[in-house]
């Protein structure tokens, strides 16, 4: 077995661990120094990697998050001769509160507010501590007192360079631990968009806010660290410009993947140095010209290369091969109980949705029963995804009561909606294409895990993980793709991408499964298939709600059909009826004078 | 024979190929527009009839011959160049600009001709308003604050401001009451009088064959039947695209 | 603490809110257009600031050795894709367009003596550095942000940072660390009441609301205005009225351009501006456009002035901690926006 799993990647990753291990036995000073500082920064770019490349979000602020931990222990420890780990946890405190309170803030904002909120905390933070007498204003603060770790002192570069490289080491194996889990998943969702998200039972705003608190984090202790090596803290490092590098460094080094942060740290420090070198000595005068050599290479990265370095690096290393476990050995998870067939699952009545003075629906009822296919049809822009997003609780709707298994929906979040039993697909394909379809599908069993994210980060939560990867390979199987399990889902072709959206709700464990045009761009022979597979899961009791173009399809499974025209209910009736009826061939052929 | 035909046809697209990454949602699509001519492409929901326009219109790539007034249009040749060609789309979403005027909303049609120099906006402007004499009454309230039937009526009229040589119509009675759909029509006809070209795509197939020409059926992305609009109109093929045959065959 | 005193900050404030509520007024526009949170505007009026100071001290600016570098760049890409398209026609319109006011620019000050250049007409060094600066706006557009024009709003934001470091870098380049002040359109002042206003104070203030105005008629009476508007409202409709959305990108970085540029000219007889000062002034800019939400022009524009009043009371009262207290002015005024908006994030349906 051996062999198999020790590819080239391991063999490198053993390298440089040894390198690093052993580097400080005979590296110069100067080199010590520059690794020193490549763990520092490397630690706030790793933080970033999570906001930025995994979250969709992005800070310019950490700087003043590593000077928060900086100056925190640097006053305590100097002032109030605390120990540096009592002030490494008051400083961790102290960052989660500002981060809890800007993202608390910013992040219900559209996207570019947190930003700009970064930009200004930053900035503010930088002249409080230049400007305030017991922080030593510009001038800084030293006395710093060293480290001891079981009473060695860390008193040099060298016996430091340990500590870092192991905190930074150990942050990356958390974060990679973090995004391999239900938690991981649900973060990696948030760049597709909450609506899908939420419809799946994350919450959003949550997952937004915690990486923000833990890119926070990461900053805060770099710093405490930056103040117990230099032993002296002034506001400089601290800067918006500082901030702004850090970013920088994500980005060049590969914002999508932990060790970007570590190469483009590498990379930005040594960079720095050869060109504040060169570059004065170029242009005859002496400044930082290295913003203008680094400000290019972003826009080059961002217009070329949005992935950054760290792709083409592991180009050249072939990765290990997929862990393909054996996924459906573990123990299944617990389902709900099924009601029995002929149950009233979903009660819609009078609901209205206006937009503005437009009226998207009017009066409208419908109900689902356990078991049986109602289709919902009707001309283009009749509000058939507005009824959709009115019941999923996406949109609610403006009048009107919807129950759900008897429980008024009014109110609930999308979230909360799918925590009930109800689960859907969209008619624009919401999955994550770069994520494996085995993770997309997973990401359906959200609810159905309860371990967190300190959990995920220890990997003790793998008994769970276990369970929910083998309910969606369970799934997979079940809608007939096992051979696409691992294959990216943006691989597949669009009609089964819309299968794999099936599988995403089915591992829910609905009792109610809404579906959007789930036929659209599937061949006649897949569209059998679909059917047979919605044949199926009615004779097993679901109850399914469908919005769908293809008559044939829809005549052919539906056990009831509504019309809608102009957000209003034109018909309701068996299948052989609505094709009879005159109002419904009007509504769709238009009238004859 | 192909010379004799040219002069009078206004586009010619052969094989037309659209895809949506690896999907396909038009395939191998053929119409042809003679000057002065009503054409319509009806066909169910999702058939791709407003991928079609949006094609031609060049706001997605597309594979196959595009002859527009004898010139070749490839994929290349941006939105903002077919509109100086006289190519005009009224989108399905109308696409207003809801925080202006009536009066700004048309002006802004005339754009493009403004920029090359042509300054008859006021005249046209004048000529819209006879045709729309609704938006005339309107010519200050925001376009945001009109109602469905008005919207449409400004997004046909701002398009005709740029005096274009083909108008494609989006699903033109998309969301109208049945008397709107009536008036929007009537002006679809009248507007054939005065020399342009119409492609109009409609789900609404009867309204569309009455005041079309010729017509093509749009299904699943290819063009499943074709004829005068008056065959058409009576084909029962035509009620199966939209209805389905029922039974079990699905 | 005395009128007089309370009066001459206010007078502070509002002359430092005029121009912040021009930069505001700058970045509501480009950020409607564009979708690109517009950091770099503040090194426009370093820039100006700046090219101002060096042709008054009878140098060649390297601002427009960067104007001709862009304009050189952008001509080779353009030009290029002409030639592949084989479409000839537009090679001079692209040279012209491009490069044509660049060259021009360098040819006339580079052909004046040093004296002669330093002793020209006020208005005239003022029309030169517009002319240098303006066309940076839109040579910055096409290369830095309209190949990456469909990005998210996150995508562009990062290369508008990017880009203000990199201009930042430049600066220094040009014009080396040292501050520069510029001579006052006029000198004196006036008598208005118990306060003795600076001539210049007047140029700001009478300048800023002229710019305000020509503003408004532009976006109110003019098609191209109109073209702008119709742009930020809604973009596909734009482009089917023959509306490019690279025009319009170009057009609106122009105007944050001359913005930009003409604040610095204004305020840099008032305060030493070094090649970094942009960013905080256009900061502080932003600050206001934030409190209009980045959608309304009054707004941002109120906004603004209240952020340069702020400034001014609280340079009095605490200088040390004046930005910080200026910048802290956005964490309200986010909490007040984030209790009250029901924000569902856009989607395409």
């Amino acid at each position: 077995m051996m062999p198999k799993t020790f590819a080239p990647a391991h063999a490198i990753l053993a390298v440089f661990l040894l390198f690093l291990a052993g580097g400080p036995l005979w590296l110069p000073e100067f080199h010590i120094t520059l690794l020193n500082y490549i763990g520092l920064y490397g630690l706030v770019a790793l933080g970033l990697v999570l906001l930025t490349g995994v979250g969709g979000l992005t800070s310019f602020g950490q700087a003043a998050f590593v000077g928060l931990g900086a100056y925190t222990t640097a006053y305590l420890t100097t002032a109030h001769g605390l120990s540096p780990w009592l002030t490494l946890v008051i400083g961790l405190g102290l960052t989660l509160v500002f981060a809890l309170f800007l993202g608390f803030i910013t992040l219900r904002l559209s996207g570019h507010f947190l930003p700009l909120g970064t930009i200004a905390w930053g900035i503010s933070l930088y002249f409080l501590f230049g400007n305030l007498e017991w922080l030593g204003g510009h001038t800084g603060m030293t006395g710093i007192p060293a480290v001891a770790i079981f009473g060695l002192e860390l008193k040099d570069g060298r016996s430091f360079f340990y500590l870092i490289w192991l905190v930074l080491l150990g942050a990356m194996l958390t974060t990679r631990n973090l995004l391999d889990s239900r938690e991981g998943r649900a973060i990696r969702a948030l760049k597709g968009g909450s609506v899908m998200a939420e419809a799946m039972g994350v919450n959003t705003a949550r997952s937004k806010i915690l990486i923000f608190t833990v890119a926070a984090l990461y900053a805060c202790v770099s710093g405490w660290l930056y103040a117990h090596l230099q032993r002296f803290v002034n506001p400089t490092p601290f800067s918006i410009n500082q901030g702004v590098e850090f970013l920088f460094m994500a980005v060049i080094g590969g914002v999508g993947h932990v060790w970007g942060a570590v190469v483009g740290a590498g990379l930005i420090t040594v960079l720095k140095q050869w060109l504040q070198d060169f570059l004065p000595e170029l242009l005859g005068q002496s400044g930082n010209f290295e913003v203008i050599v680094f400000g290019l290479m972003m826009i080059f990265v961002l217009h070329r290369a949005r992935n950054g370095l760290w792709p083409a690096i592991a180009r050249f290393v072939p990765a290990p091969p997929q862990e393909r476990h054996a996924v459906t050995t573990a123990e299944p998870l617990p389902r709900r109980q099924l009601p029995a067939a002929g149950t009233v699952l979903l009660q819609a009545e009078g609901v209205t949705k206006r937009f503005g003075g437009l009226v998207a629906n009017k009066d409208m009822a419908l109900t689902v029963k356990a078991g049986e296919v109602m289709a919902l049809i009707g001309p283009n822009g009749a509000g058939k995804s507005t009824m959709f997003n009115c019941i999923s609780g996406v949109n609610p709707p403006t009048d009107g009561h919807i129950s759900f298994l008897g429980q008024p929906v009014a109110g609930l979040e999308a979230r909360q909606v799918a925590r009930l039993g109800m689960s859907r697909t969209f008619q624009h394909v919401r999955l994550l294409s770069s994520m494996t379809v085995l993770e997309n599908v997973a990401i359906g069993a959200h609810l159905r895990g309860q371990k967190n994210y300190l959990a995920a980060g220890l990997r003790l939560e793998r008994q769970e993980e276990a369970r929910l990867l083998a309910e969606a390979a369970r799934q997979i199987e079940r809608v007939g793709l096992a051979e696409h399990m691992f294959d990216a889902a943006g691989s597949l072709a669009l009609g089964k991408q819309r299968i794999v959206e099936i599988a995403r709700a089915l591992a829910a464990d609905p009792c109610l499964l809404l579906l959007d045009e789930p036929a659209a761009g599937l061949r006649y022979l897949e569209k059998q298939a679909l059917a047979e597979l919605l044949g199926r899961l009615r004779s097993e009791g679901m109850g399914i709600l469908l919005v769908e173009h293809d008559m044939d399809f829809v005549m052919g499974l539906a056990d009831r059909v509504v019309v809608m025209e102009f957000g209003e209910k034109l018909a309701e009736g068996l299948p052989e009826e609505i094709q009879k009826n005159p109002a419904v061939l009007e509504a769709y052929l238009g009238g004859v004078e | 024979m192909n010379a004799a035909h040219e002069p009078k046809t206004v586009l010619e697209v052969s094989d037309l190929c659209v895809a949506y990454g690896k999907v396909e949602a038009l395939h191998k699509v053929s119409l042809r527009i003679r000057a002065g001519e009503i054409v319509t492409v009806i066909g169910p929901n999702g058939a791709g009839k407003t991928t079609l326009l949006s094609a031609l219109m060049g706001l997605l790539p597309y594979r196959g011959d595009v002859a527009y007034v004898g010139r070749e249009l490839d994929a290349h040749v941006e939105v903002e160049e077919r509109v100086g060609q006289g190519l005009t789309l009224v989108p399905e979403k109308r696409e207003l600009f809801g925080e202006m005027s009536v009066e700004d909303n048309l002006l802004l049609g005339a754009f493009h001709r403004y920029r090359s120099g042509e300054r008859d906006h006021a005249q046209t402007m004048e000529e819209v308003f006879t045709l729309f004499p609704r938006l005339k009454e309107r010519r200050t309230q925001a376009a945001g604050t009109l109602s469905g039937g008005e919207r449409q009526m400004l997004a046909m009229g701002r398009a005709l401001m740029a005096k274009p040589k083909l108008l494609m119509l989006d699903e033109p009675s998309l969301g109208l009451a049945p008397l709107i759909i009536k008036e929007i029509f009537r002006i679809v006809a009248e507007l054939k009088q005065t020399g342009v070209s119409i492609l109009l795509v409609e789900q609404n197939a009867r309204a569309a064959l009455q005041v079309a020409d010729y017509g093509y059926v749009l299904e699943t992305g290819e063009v499943s039947l074709e004829g005068p609009s008056r065959e058409l109109a009576d084909d029962p093929r035509v009620i199966e695209t939209y209805l389905g045959l029922g039974g079990k065959k699905a | 603490m005395d009128l007089q005193i309370l009066l001459l900050l206010g007078q502070d404030g509002l002359t430092n809110g005029a121009i912040y509520a021009l930069l505001a007024l700058a970045l509501v526009l480009v950020f409607a257009v564009t979708r690109v949170i517009f950091l770099p505007q503040g090194e426009f009026v370093a820039y100006g600031a700046l090219t101002l100071a060096a042709l008054q001290a009878g140098k060649l600016p390297g601002t427009v050795w960067l104007a001709v570098g862009l304009g050189v760049a952008v001509v080779l890409i353009d030009g290029g894709l002409a030639l592949k398209s084989g479409n000839l026609k537009r090679l001079p319109r692209i040279i012209l367009g491009n490069l044509g006011l660049p060259l021009v620019l360098l040819g006339l000050i580079s052909g004046l003596e040093a004296e002669a250049l330093s002793a020209l007409a006020l208005p005239l060094q003022i029309l030169l550095t517009l002319g240098i600066v303006v066309p940076l706006g839109p040579l910055l557009y096409r290369l830095v942000f309209q190949p990456i024009a469909s990005a998210t709003p996150l995508v562009l934001l990062i290369v508008a940072v990017a880009l203000h470091m990199t201009l930042i870098g430049l600066g220094l380049v040009f014009f080396g660390a040292e501050g520069f002040r510029t001579q006052p359109f006029s000198d004196g002042a006036v008598e208005i009441g118990p306060l003795l206003v600076q001539h210049q104070t007047l140029w700001i203030l009478f300048a800023s609301v002229a710019l305000i105005a020509l503003l408004y008629v532009l976006f109110e009476r003019t098609i191209y205005g109109k073209a702008l508007r119709a742009t930020a409202l809604n973009r596909t409709g734009a482009r089917l009225m023959g509306i490019s959305t690279t025009m319009a990108g170009k057009l609106s970085m122009g105007l944050a351009a001359f913005i930009g540029a003409l604040s610095g000219v204004l305020v840099s007889p008032m305060t030493t501006l070094y090649y970094d000062s942009g960013f905080l002034i256009g900061l502080k800019g932003f600050v206001g456009a934030i409190i209009g939400g980045l959608a309304s022009y009054p707004v941002a524009a109120l906004g603004a002035v209240l952020v340069g009043l702020l400034e001014s009371y609280s340079s009095f009262y605490a200088s040390a901690f004046k930005e910080v207290i200026v910048f802290t002015l956005i964490i309200p005024v986010l909490l007040w926006r984030s209790l009250t908006s029901h924000h569902v994030e856009e989607e395409e349906e």
